[in-house]
């Protein structure tokens, strides 16, 4: 029987070009500081080509979900090739269509609206971290 | 391509656990709506994870500058995973030296000092920018 797992890795996209990429940045920090601060950890994307071998057993150390800011899925596929599979993958589009919220559109100096939008994404990957917590 | 639709491909940082990396974002922005718009073009570092087609292809056309927040490199390390050259690569921690009034500090949001610090930074590569275009560099 293994234990089960107390924190989840998470993992942002974090585009630098896209607003989605902003958002699931800034939803992750909020996720890690203020939601789930004692059940999260995160690693930076290009340490999976960047770092050591350290870096890569990221996705075996825990399991994790990655917050994506577009359809191209960064974040998913390069966990899934270069450290393990995600136990969710995430993507800020739809999870803003979910919740009924209309697309972002900046990638710096936020918004309300843009915060507003940050808020809802990380409270989709808190409940996500709940359910991964509790399905182990 | 002509030597005219040549554009610099910045990268930044994608870091999500420092204020520097958040400088060196904010760095890209900068330099690539504010200071030189109509050369340079921002990518999302991510794409060099899963080599994107299209992004592989920019880099391998156009000069590149990387711009990290510590000494792990990604950036610049991601770039040349893929075989391609980066013209000029910098860390972010090296503008703090310069500037070392203007403390850095947050992460998802910089404070003002950071702000500044990237926007004098992003001044300092708009000539970067210039020198590679006109193939000085």
């Amino acid at each position: 029987m293994t234990d089960k797992p107390r924190k989840v890795g998470i993992i942002s996209c974090s585009g630098e070009a896209i607003p989605g990429g902003t958002i699931s940045r800034v939803a992750c920090r909020k996720v890690l500081e203020e939601l789930r601060p004692g059940q999260s950890v995160t690693i930076c994307l290009p340490l999976f080509i960047a770092g050591g071998e350290g870096e890569k057993m990221f996705a075996d150390l825990f399991p994790t979900i990655t917050v994506d800011g577009c359809e191209k899925r960064c974040a998913a596929l390069g966990t899934a090739n270069l450290s393990g599979k995600p136990a969710r993958t995430l993507i800020v589009t739809e999870l803003l269509k979910k919740r009924g919220l209309p697309p972002t559109t900046k990638l710096r100096n936020l918004g309300d609206e843009d915060k507003a939008a940050a808020q809802a994404v990380a409270e989709e990957v808190a409940a996500a971290i709940d359910e991964v917590l509790s399905a182990k | 391509m002509d030597k005219t639709d040549k554009k610099v491909a910045v990268f930044a940082c994608s870091g999500i656990g420092k204020p520097l990396g958040s400088v060196a974002r904010e760095i890209g922005y900068e330099l690539t709506e504010r200071v030189r718009p109509d050369t340079t073009v921002l990518t999302c570092l991510a794409l060099m994870v899963i080599g994107d087609p299209e992004a592989l292809k920019r880099i391998a056309e156009n000069p590149v500058i990387a711009i990290d927040g510590c000494v792990l490199d990604c950036a610049r390390k991601s770039i040349e995973s893929h075989g391609a050259k980066v013209a000029r690569a910098y860390q972010s921690i090296d503008f703090f030296k310069k500037h070392n009034s203007l403390k850095p500090e947050g992460i998802a949001e910089l404070n003002e000092a950071g702000k500044k610090l990237a926007a004098l930074a992003a001044d300092e590569l708009g000539e970067v920018v210039d020198e590679l275009l006109n193939g000085e560099a």
